[in-house]
């Protein structure tokens, strides 16, 4: 049963599993099956030691002490920039903010990028955003007198391009703001066309890349983006860390989002001027070691390379679609055109939080509920889903695993 | 498989037929109670007579914990005054999250169906599925 060989992973990737110390846990006198990376992925050796190493050595407050642990921690904290800038393909450095994560970084553009939006004007999401690329509109909607619009799913799970074009054709839609990939359905979008289609009646766009990043090479230039989120702590980087991709001058023309130290250029009591970007949307002391981490999370996915990472996701999500559907009862939730390593499902009449409970006890960790997408789940006529979610170090076997305990649940109920 | 500890056989039949499902005609009170994060959903209709409950029939939506613990709610307050039906809720919750021992609970004579639930002790993030229908009911004799 023990899941720790290098031989059980596909060769490209073998040792890898190694690299993450929780993977050898036990639950419940169990070895640990984590198919939970969609909500948080773990982490590698080397940025648990990169974080533990900085502020065991060369730590201190970033952009404001004149001294040499500050100079270092500055040094290492705008390079982490440099480097997801290049992750990114960004044009500059600066177009990188720094938030806490995707969700911030998405009600910093509803915030600020939404002042500059006209009542009357409309905000454009799809029907299968997760809550953080949904709520932020809403209340937006809701402060500004925008109103908001919900592009269709097909019931194959995949974005309804033709009501999507529909939607933008009376040209009021300053704005879309639509998933690079579901959480719930693992869709990726087609998100070229999407932007293409924005453009040509003058919106611009927002991608919500939290999963699509973990699986995918993503350029922004080549996307032709405007603005672009995700979270360090799917891409088995720390928790308290997020990015804001956007373009240089919609960046500069917007307003700040909080305000607090770093973000200024000079303070009275009558009036302050806000410092040129990235720092006008930094405000307050950053998550410096997290942003760190980040780079150094980048570094080691970077090492791997998204042809290996996307090559063992799509072998282990064909395995897993083909052992999944021989299990009586299941139905694996959405067939979507090009999907990532997340699966939905539902058992009969089980209900996922029962499937997710007895997994527990058998040491297998998978999400249930809605997901942070409820409208979805509605549109899906379901109230939750059990979900799998595969990262680098997932394993053949432990989805062997998964469908075998879940046969056994089954029996138990029905 | 030790499922047998949390998915006991009372509360897997439960589950499965529970045996006070549907609604009280000429129902006196109603309450209701929803989990946000799962959407699990409990109705309950109660006719009182006097500060008694007569009958009270529930139609739950959710796990087998909240449809077990909903159908053994009703079974176990039937019968009791409103008051008493309060006092097993406060009961029955604090069994749960505050791990009153299983002494205390007897002192109370909390009903043994009841105490199958013990073993969510362990699973704290599903506490919520078995004191959601008892939610429900302070609802509904709370507010005539």
């Amino acid at each position: 049963m023990s899941v720790s060989g290098s031989e059980i992973i596909s060769a490209d990737l073998s040792g890898l599993r190694a690299q993450f110390p929780i993977l050898s846990q036990k639950v419940h006198g169990k070895p640990l099956v984590f198919l939970d990376s969609a909500a948080s992925a773990q982490k590698p050796d080397v940025v648990i030691d990169g974080m533990a190493r900085m502020m065991r050595s060369q730590y201190a407050n970033i952009h404001r002490g004149l001294h040499w642990m500050s100079e270092r921690s500055t040094e290492a904290y705008e390079a982490a920039r440099t480097r997801i800038a290049e992750f990114l393909g960004a044009e500059f450095r600066e177009e990188i903010v720094f938030t806490h994560n995707s969700t911030e970084a998405i009600n910093l553009v509803a915030y600020s990028y939404g002042s500059l939006i006209n009542p009357g004007q409309a905000v454009l999401i799809s029907e299968m955003e997760h809550h953080a690329n949904l709520v932020p509109w809403q209340m937006l909607r809701d402060r500004a007198g925008i109103e908001l619009r919900v592009a269709p799913i097909t019931d194959s799970g995949d974005l309804d391009l033709d009501a999507y074009g529909e939607l933008l054709a009376d040209g009021k839609v300053a704005l879309v703001a639509i998933t690079h990939m579901s959480n719930v359905l693992g869709t990726i979008t087609p998100a070229h066309r999407l932007i293409e289609m924005a453009h040509a009646v003058g919106a611009k766009i927002l991608l919500d890349g939290s999963q699509a990043v973990v699986h995918r090479r993503v350029n922004v230039r080549e996307l032709d983006a405007d603005f672009y989120t995700f979270t360090g702590h799917k891409l088995y980087g720390p928790t308290g860390i997020g990015i804001l991709w956007a373009r240089r001058e919609l960046l500069d023309a917007m307003p700040p989002f909080m305000g607090g130290g770093d973000m200024i250029s000079s303070v009275t009591f009558e009036k302050s001027t806000w410092a040129p970007i990235p720092a006008k949307f930094e405000a307050g002391t950053p998550a410096i070691v997290e942003a760190v981490g980040l780079g150094i999370a980048i570094d080691w996915v970077e090492a791997i390379g998204f042809d290996a990472i996307a090559a063992h996701e799509a072998a282990l999500t064909k395995h897993a679609l083909n052992v999944l559907s021989e299990v009586p009862g299941l139905s694996v939730v959405g067939q979507p055109r090009h999907r990532g390593g997340v699966i939905s499902f539902t058992m009969d009449d089980v209900h996922p939080h029962d499937i997710a409970t007895l997994l527990d006890r058998n040491g297998i960790a998978v999400r249930a509920g809605h997901h942070c997408a409820e409208p979805l789940m509605r549109r899906l006529g379901l109230t939750a889903t059990a979900r799998a979610s595969f990262a680098v170090y997932t394993t053949e076997h432990e989805i062997d695993v998964l469908a075998s305990t879940l046969r056994r649940i089954r029996q138990f109920f029905v | 498989m030790d499922e047998n500890s949390l998915y006991n056989t009372i509360i897997v039949n439960r589950s499965r037929a529970p045996l006070h499902a549907g609604v009280v005609e000429r129902a006196t009170r109603l309450g209701q109670g929803t989990n946000p994060l799962c959407g699990d959903r409990v109705r309950l209709s109660v006719r009182t007579e006097k500060e008694e409950i007569e009958n009270l029939l529930h139609e739950t939506r959710g796990c087998a914990i909240c449809i077990a613990s909903t159908d053994l709610m009703a079974e176990a307050v039937t019968g009791r005054t409103v008051a008493d039906a309060l006092d097993l809720a406060r009961q029955f919750t604090d069994m749960l999250e505050n791990g009153s021992s299983m002494v205390e609970t007897a002192d109370a004579a909390m009903p043994d169906a009841l105490r199958a639930f013990l073993p969510l002790r362990t699973h704290r993030s599903r506490l919520r599925c078995a004191t959601l229908p008892w939610t429900a009911l302070e609802e509904a004799l709370d507010h005539d």
